[in-house]
């Protein structure tokens, strides 16, 4: 029986072989394509029914008036948990993840992302969706 | 005669959401009775479940446990699913039986690495967790993260597994079946490992039955209970595998268990992948769940994890009960301890596989008749444990 044999080979192969290891920041892991990134809001097709907030496990989204007759959501991914409800509560495909995931910052400002403002004409199309 | 001295291990021992403290009785080197407390870092996570919507519990349910994640969404749903009368696709089953089974195998390898640690063997440690990469990375494949993969939701699953992601699963499953094997080979045969492992902490089929353990800790006693099979959800009802059992009772056998386990998750895995059936991912879910109550039973890496939901009638659950595993074997562990030897310590509590996200915890050891106190981090006390095995 083999008593520290096992694992004298695996040594060896391992010597020779590549790093399992990156060497980060110089070079990063890839992510696959549908990883699940920072969510980022594409404002003109939001209609601010608020259904992203309502779902949001984290309390990630906050509904700030912007100006137009509904709040749009604000981002905070100090608070995210990049877990992509948001994109699938919203039925206006207003929310897209992306695979951004290099997300550190020096303070929890810069890690929120408020809706830009907007002039009163902009009416939403679709009326709130509140209760079903 | 020796003096008898208490050993507070913990209270921040946290495993999973049942923390853990640890009293042993000690007679020299000899443990001679445990005394276990719970409840040191209690999250309040069922209670916050009740103030939340169904959606927004799924993500918290799945934070209960960052390695059992998958497990515990799914025991959760399955509860809301049977309450509200759905029946998820077979696709979406199959699908959870990819993910819950690719889950048990980090889950596994980590645990391997973890053992290895306590023992002092660093190199299977990074071994195993280099492996153990090769899983994470698929998991991130299938659902876009590599812990938390939130592949659930109430009436199905929230993405697919296309053809070459398929395919690229498939492609990495022979050779993570080989590295099962051969760290099955290494720890059975390494004198590090048996000498570690072997007859440490035994814990007979009778001893295990009455204190009720679950998972790979019942199966190393000879325990045949495997949820799974026994009461089989998702689309395990079509799964060939066979239930691992070891007579042996001790740590050895809590690790050829586990490792023999892997071959069997890959065969499942395997089966899942080329008979995965076509069709849609959800069924379309209410947000009100009507009143109601369900158990669900799910096989978790670590043993059987029981979630119980009372619905009623609103978007929220009126009460949710989480029985996660660690909880039905952390007395055995207790139990098994008798008689073995404070440098056993670190390997004995990691053997059940608690969930072990904690850095560093502190031990205090008081000598009775004195009062003297001596504090040990638990990494003091894993080196004191190596240093005593090389005497
Ligand atoms: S990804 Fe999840 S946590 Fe982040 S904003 Fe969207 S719903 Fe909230
Ligand atoms: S759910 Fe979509 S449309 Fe509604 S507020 Fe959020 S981003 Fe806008």
């Amino acid at each position: 029986m083999s008593r520290i044999g096992k694992v004298i080979p695996e040594l060896f192969k391992s010597l020779t072989s590549a790093p399992a290891t990156v060497d980060f920041p110089k070079s990063a892991v890839p992510v696959p394509p549908d990883y699940r990134g920072k969510p980022v809001l594409i404002q003109e097709k939001c209609t601010g029914c608020g259904l992203c907030q309502r779902d949001c496990p984290a309390a990630a989204i906050e509904m700030v008036d912007v100006g137009a007759k509904r709040p749009k959501p604000a981002f905070d991914y100090g608070r995210c948990a990049f877990c992509a409800q948001c994109a699938e509560s919203c039925r206006s495909d207003a929310i897209v993840i992306t695979g951004e995931h290099h997300l550190a910052a020096f303070s929890r400002e810069a890690l929120r992302a408020a809706p830009r403002p907007e002039k009163k004409e902009e009416e939403p199309q679709e009326p709130a969706a509140e209760q079903e | 005669m020796m003096a008898k001295y208490t050993l507070p291990v913990g209270p921040q021992h946290p495993a999973l959401k049942e923390p853990e403290s640890f009293w042993f009785k000690v007679e020299g080197e000899v443990i001679v009775d445990v005394d276990i407390r719970l409840g040191y870092n209690h999250r309040g996570i069922e209670k916050a479940c009740e103030s939340r919507n169904y959606i927004q519990c799924l993500y918290l349910i799945e934070r209960i446990c960052g390695i059992c994640s998958h497990s515990h969404t799914t025991a959760f749903a399955q509860c809301v699913e049977e309450i509200a009368g759905l029946e998820i696709p077979a696709r979406a089953k199959y699908i959870r039986v990819i993910v819950g089974e690719l889950e048990r195998l980090h889950s596994h390898l980590l645990w391997l690495g973890v053992a290895g640690h306590e023992i002092g063997f660093d190199t299977l440690f990074m071994y195993s967790w280099r492996d153990r990469e090769a899983v994470l990375d698929l998991l991130e494949l299938i659902t876009g993260n590599r812990v938390n993969y939130a592949i659930n939701t109430i009436g199905g699953v929230r993405r697919d597994i296309d053809g070459p992601k398929r395919e690229q699963i498939l492609s990495q499953l022979d050779l993570l079946a080989d590295r099962a094997k051969f760290y099955a080979d290494l720890v059975t045969t390494d004198s590090t490992c048996l000498a570690r492992l072997e007859n440490v902490a035994k814990f007979s089929a009778e001893q295990a039955r009455a204190f009720g353990t679950v998972g790979p800790t019942a199966r190393a006693s000879g325990i045949d209970l495997d949820v799974r099979r026994d009461d089989p959800y998702a689309a395990y009802g079509e799964m060939p595998f066979k239930v691992i059992i070891s007579d042996r009772g001790d740590l050895l056998g809590r690790a050829i268990v586990r490792l023999e386990e892997i071959g069997e998750s890959i065969k499942i895995l395997k089966y899942a992948l080329q008979n995965l059936p076509d069709g849609p991912l959800t069924v379309k879910a209410p947000r009100k769940v009507p009143a109601g109550e369900a158990v669900s039973r799910y096989e978790a890496p670590r043993g059987e994890d029981i979630h119980y939901v009372r619905a009623d009638g609103s978007d929220h659950p009126e009460r949710v009960k989480v029985r996660a595993p660690t909880m039905a074997n952390i007395y055995a562990i207790g139990e098994s301890m008798k008689g073995s030897y404070v440098a056993d310590i670190p390997i004995i509590i990691a053997s059940i596989d608690p969930c072990f996200s904690c850095t560093d915890r502190m031990i205090k050891i008081v000598r009775q008749e004195s009062g003297e106190a001596r504090t040990m981090t638990w990494e003091e006390l894993r080196q004191y444990g190596i240093r005593w095995y090389q005497q």
